[in-house]
């Protein structure tokens, strides 16, 4: 059973993955994207490792996909511009896919990534919890590690920020806490009106 | 009566009834709560409301689902078929998806999961893509406006409800919602966590009334703007879906507002002594507190509705990132603070 969901996952997964850089709408790749976290997070799950596999759903399905798409949505890609240098650029492309390839085979084959290196995953039993597992050592061990992360994420938004924030000092903002500040006073005058006697008959 | 039994005892047939029992209820509560919407708005405003179909209107909804239900699906020109009909399914989906592991009492509920708040904050943020491909799969203008508003304004609040939720998973230590309540127990009214919460309390429910596009927040339908958003070329059983999950998560974040701020099935009086004595009904932990603590939020929707005037875009905006997610960080230092000095009687 559990074989099977693992591989049924898995063929999702990539046969997902593989239409993410196939389909030609941008759109219905960032859909596909979305998918491939899907299934990675079902086989994360199958590794008794919910609590990654949840924040892969909230993160990246729920928060990153969802401004990728309000990116993607708002381009207007002409399909048949992006073909037209496929050839010109094909010897290229295939050149990088190879030396890609080989550095990725170099890295995860055989003696640092293949199965016999690693014990099979121990089961747990229904009380264990992964979030206490991973918060004992995130904030001992790797307490440092993981506050240079946060710093580095930090420095990129306030970067990001800086970079596409354009000052423009004519445009007319709304100020909210003058607005919130106002009084009655500020706003609504009381005039006293004196009655006067009219000057011509109602008529003539 | 044996054959009954033992089929009850086969673990899928088990869990189907468990569904249907949560689901029944919850589509009944959905369709009187669109007739109570209308009542209470027209009361609001000084009008009755439905009151034709049956005694006092109370067939109204059954009427509309019909109706609904024998309208054609109009599938406008160019738009994408499949994903047309794939996003009030995600929606709903979603929608019904996230309250397996909502309980009802201590030991109702139908899945106890140890990330079971995690698991409801990862359903709702996926519900936003039911939303994104209506609008982008009707090949529509105002469809198309609707989604881009939505993405953004669910993003920003996402952000202030789960801060907002980090403060509670702090003081109770524990992401199960069973663990939640009973850590606030003990003490009547005042072990709930919306005292020493407050902001985040308020925040929360804020952030859930714009998570489900509700007025003031919703510029995602904003019928005077962009006719009626992203829905505005879906019609009959399609519209009635997304109408559906729409109220399904109104009730969901109402409730776990009760379940997370207000003690979910425990007794405001539990401490006090006089009713307490003899397990009365008034002092003792029962669904029906749940219950009446979900209906008050569930109301606060719809006077929020005949009440606030629609947010402007900018404000939404400035209002979740501005206000919201500067109080929640603060207040989450704040919990900090009252964990290590062990305020009574919620940190001990």
């Amino acid at each position: 059973m559990e074989t099977f969901v693992f591989y049924l996952f898995s063929a999702f997964m990539v046969m997902s993955a593989l239409m993410v850089i196939t389909v030609h709408n941008p759109v219905r790749a960032a859909f596909f994207l979305v998918l491939t976290f899907f299934s990675s997070a079902a086989v994360w799950l199958l590794l008794e490792a919910e609590f990654l596999a949840v924040i892969l759903i909230i993160v990246y399905v729920g928060a990153v996909m969802v401004l990728f798409l309000f990116v993607v949505m708002m381009l207007d890609i002409n399909i048949a511009e992006l073909k037209r240098g496929f050839v010109k650029n094909l010897p290229l492309a295939v050149i990088v896919a190879i030396a890609m390839f080989t550095m990725i085979y170099f890295v995860v084959s055989g003696e640092h990534f293949s199965v016999e290196h690693f014990a099979p995953p121990a089961r747990h039993t229904a009380d264990y919890s992964n979030i206490s597992e991973l918060g004992q050592v995130l904030y001992t061990e790797y307490v440092f590690a993981f506050e240079i992360a946060a710093v580095i994420l930090l420095v990129g938004i306030v970067a990001a920020i800086s970079l596409t924030l354009r000052r423009r000092p004519n445009t007319r903002h709304q100020k909210i806490e003058d607005q919130v500040a106002v009084k009655s006073e500020d706003r609504l005058r009381v005039v006293k009106v004196e009655p006067r006697q009219r000057k011509y008959e109602v008529g003539k | 009566m044996d054959l009954i039994l033992s089929i009850y005892e086969i673990p899928v047939i088990n869990i189907l009834l468990k569904i249907i029992v949560i689901l029944v209820p919850l589509l009944l509560t959905v369709a009187y709560f669109t007739y109570i919407e209308r009542k209470v708005i027209g009361y609001m405003q000084a009008r009755i409301g439905p009151n034709r179909v049956g005694p006092r209107g109370w067939l109204q909804p059954i009427a509309d689902a019909m109706k609904l239900m024998f309208k054609e699906i109009i599938f406008p020109t160019n738009a994408n078929k499949v994903l047309f009909i794939v996003a009030p399914t995600i929606a709903i989906s979603t929608a019904l998806a996230a309250w397996a592991v909502v309980p009802f009492g201590a030991e109702l509920v139908l899945a106890d999961l140890n990330i079971a708040l995690l698991y409801i904050l990862a359903m709702t943020s996926i519900g936003v893509y039911g939303v994104i491909l209506a609008g982008w799969s009707s090949n529509s203008k105002y469809a198309m406006m609707s989604t881009l508003r939505t993405a953004a304004q669910v993003v920003s609040y996402e952000i202030a409800m789960g801060f907002a939720l980090v403060g509670v998973v702090m003081a109770s230590r524990s992401l199960n919602i069973g663990e939640i309540v009973a850590g606030q127990g003990g003490t009547g009214i005042w072990g709930w966590y919306m005292w020493p919460l407050l902001p985040l309390f308020v925040i929360y429910f804020v952030s859930g009334v714009a998570e489900t596009n509700r007025a003031p927040f919703d510029v995602a339908e904003g019928e005077s703007e962009i006719v009626a958003g992203f829905h505005v070329e879906y019609s009959g059983i399609l519209f009635a879906i997304f109408f559906l999950a729409e109220y399904a998560n109104m009730i969901l974040i109402s409730i776990m507002a009760a379940l997370l701020f207000m003690g979910g099935w425990l007794s405001p009086f539990e401490s006090v002594e006089f009713l307490s004595l003899g397990s009365s009904f008034l002092a003792g932990s029962s669904i029906v507190w749940l219950l009446a603590k979900t209906a008050i939020f569930m109301f606060l929707f719809l006077w929020f509705r005949a009440t606030f005037p629609r947010y402007r875009y900018d404000q939404i905006m400035r209002l979740g990132w501005k206000v919201f997610i500067p109080i929640t960080i603060v207040w989450i230092y704040v919990v900090g603070i009252m964990y290590y000095a062990k305020v009574a009687p919620w940190f001990v």
